[in-house]
């Protein structure tokens, strides 16, 4: 193994010297990398940065567009309204306790359903596999959905951001495949000689060596608890029930928002409101997205192994 | 290591002989039952393991199915999920005659076409582009960055979209306007709203999406690189004739299960971005069904509907993965 890396070390560096002798035609096209490089890194960038420098500027500055580089006429306006906004808060409290809650039964069903997949001697585990993976490419349908979920009482219930989506294939299929590559098999027969079964296994050595495998699908659950908007949209009508992202589409999209605060401003004048409501929707994209983005690039690496390990087994 | 991985599979391969095999061969004399119970006996604890998951899978997924058959059937509340009256096609029918038809088969195969297209060939494009980062601490940066939209939620992205786009104040319709196209609001109409709806989707997921072939591309060997090089190929003969053929099996597998998806348009982001201007060509099958069904209740019908496009989906999953298995070998099953 060790020498395996020194070689392809050594390859590069050769690789690397041969590309110094190369030619005009090979400059001009790395000159062309690099401007499609930028260009991509503005395009993703620009927005997000924009929109925070446009939260924290003068409302009327930022329409006219003289907030492009940097703020302008502090104003914190709009983040005074959200604060005072009780309803975010009620929706961020809310998403928080179905994103928690959510993703630690989504791990209790994923992890040990993945482990005993992934045992080869189990023989029911490829008809199994075929049982779970069908799940992903048909359904039933958004009524029957519905109407079950009446059935169940599980309508204006908070148990419908939880119960439902318990189990993602997607991460079971992942979960599975980290199980079978990364599991030394000698260390379960080892196990099975001492008289260890299933469960002590599961429990005290295929877990703890899973840290990797348990943080990425536990974020990838995460994240999709933290955005999910369907659920709260179809099944619930209750809104203090409701998670932060049907508040948000509340104050994003439909200009309901802030009829107490914004919308005495938008009284005065159609456009001169317009400004002040947009100003509010810079605040709530950045209180939103915030923990997000902070958290992301510590997580980063984490999101990506799962797609790796994901695909190991397509 | 390498010495402990080969007796690794050197067990697991001799393992299904060595414990399977002699019981198996002792139970066929007993009969089914007794198999049954042997085979629990020794795999209870996994059957334990799975039962919550089987469970999740069977009551939210495999119950819905069986209630499928609510679209050959009257609707009746006191019923339920299965009741009443068996009416055969009328729904369908219905769905076909309607003058709603067309425009929903064509708004929906429009978007989800040119989501498909588009966004198959950028996150190709950006691995290829990736890949030519030497400088191994900027690879990463250009990585983080361009993963990071993919997280942000979709009803954040079309806040986004509306405050960018909106008419006169917006950032791009202003920069837009320096090239002369003032005076169009991107956000209701009818000729925009295809272009913003890919163009911000491939915005989001090109990045992410280009992490599975950076993957291919970086199990592609060094010596392919270094006896190219040697030839005398250039950079671009080199992605050309290196690069991309390292590429193709994961973008046929990747096809195939976008194939899937083909009458799948993302319900979420059209029903965000909808508004009366352009209704004429962003209602979709998965926005009607829930305005029919949800919104005036008329299950029946919007069961049929939804049903109708999930085979829809289903046979084009089946076709695409035939055509591929035939053509290039690679399948999904």
């Amino acid at each position: 193994m060790s020498t395996d890396t020194l070689r392809t070390a050594r390859t590069r560096r050769l690789s690397r010297r041969v590309g110094r002798r190369l030619g005009r035609s090979d400059l001009l096209f790395m000159s062309v990398i690099s401007l499609i490089l930028a260009a991509v890194l503005f395009a993703t960038l620009y927005p997000l940065y924009f929109v925070l420098i446009a939260s924290i500027s003068d409302p009327t500055a930022v329409a006219t567009g003289r907030v492009l580089l940097l703020p302008k006429n502090l104003s914190l306006f709009g983040y005074e309204q959200i604060l005072a906004d009780s309803r975010i808060w009620t929706g961020y409290r809310n998403t928080l306790v179905y994103s928690v809650v959510g993703t630690m039964l989504n791990l209790v069903v994923t992890l040990p359903a993945a482990y005993a997949l992934s045992r080869r001697e189990f023989r029911p585990r490829r008809p199994l596999m075929l049982f779970f993976a069908f799940t992903m490419f048909f359904s039933g349908g958004l009524i029957p959905t519905y109407l079950l979920y009446k059935d169940l009482g599980l309508l204006d219930n908070w148990l419908v951001f939880i119960l439902p989506s318990a189990l993602n294939v997607f991460n079971l299929i992942i979960a599975r495949a980290f199980f079978e590559n990364s599991l030394p098999e000698e260390l379960f027969e080892a196990a099975m000689i001492d008289g260890v079964d299933y469960f002590r296994f599961f429990t005290t050595i295929a877990l703890p060596l899973s840290k990797a495998l348990i943080s990425v699908i536990g974020l990838y659950y995460l994240v999709f608890h933290w955005n999910d908007f369907f659920t709260g949209l179809v099944f619930v009508r209750d809104y203090d029930k409701q998670p932060l992202q049907i508040v948000l589409r509340d104050i994003l999209l439909s200009n309901q928002a802030f009829s107490g605060g914004a919308g005495g401003a938008g009284g005065s004048g159609g456009a001169y409101g317009q400004r002040y409501a947009d100003q509010i929707k810079y605040g709530v994209i950045i209180v939103s997205t915030l923990p997000v983005i902070i958290l992301y690039p510590f997580l980063q690496k984490y999101f990506e192994k799962g797609v790796l390990i994901g695909s190991v087994k397509g | 290591m390498s010495i402990g991985t080969t007796t690794g599979t050197d067990a697991a391969s001799r393992r299904p002989g060595r414990t399977a095999a002699p019981p198996a061969s002792g139970a066929e004399r007993r009969g089914p039952v007794a198999r049954m119970r042997r085979h629990l006996g020794r795999y209870w604890q996994l059957w334990v393991m799975l039962a919550p998951a089987l469970i999740v899978v069977i009551v939210f997924a495999y119950i819905p199915m069986y209630g499928i058959q609510l679209a050959f059937r009257e609707f009746d509340p006191t019923k339920g999920l299965t009741g009443g009256e068996w009416v055969g096609l009328k729904y369908f029918r219905q769905f076909f005659e309607s003058p709603l038809f067309w425009d929903l088969m064509r708004n929906t195969i429009v978007i989800s076409l040119s989501t498909l297209v588009l966004g198959f060939l950028a996150p190709v494009l950006l691995a290829l582009v990736i890949n030519q980062i030497l400088h191994s601490r900027l690879k990463r940066f250009v990585q983080t960055v361009t993963y990071l939209p993919h997280f942000i939620s979709i009803v954040v992205i079309v806040g986004m979209l509306q405050v960018f786009l909106s008419p006169e104040t917006g950032l791009i319709t202003r920069f837009l306007a320096l090239f002369g196209l003032d005076d169009i609001n991107y956000l209701g109409s009818t000729t925009a709203f295809v272009p913003v709806y890919v163009l911000s989707d491939i915005w989001q997921h090109t990045g992410w999406n280009s992490i599975i072939y950076l993957a291919a591309l970086a199990g592609v060997s060094t010596h392919l690189y270094e006896a190219a090089r040697i030839d005398g190929a250039s950079r671009l003969q080199i992605i050309r004739h290196v690069d991309i053929p390292a590429l193709v099996p994961t973008m046929v597998i990747l096809m195939i299960l976008n194939m899937g998806g083909v009458l799948a348009t993302g319900f979420e982001k059209i029903f965000l971005m909808q508004n009366t201007l352009n209704l004429p060509v962003s209602e979709v099958i998965a926005t009607y069904t829930y305005k029919i069904g949800i919104l005036s209740s008329q299950f029946s019908y919007s069961t049929a509907i939804g049903l109708f496009n999930t085979v829809i989906n289903f046979a084009f999953l089946v076709l695409a993965n035939q055509i591929s298995k035939r053509v290039t070998d690679t399948s999904l099953w």
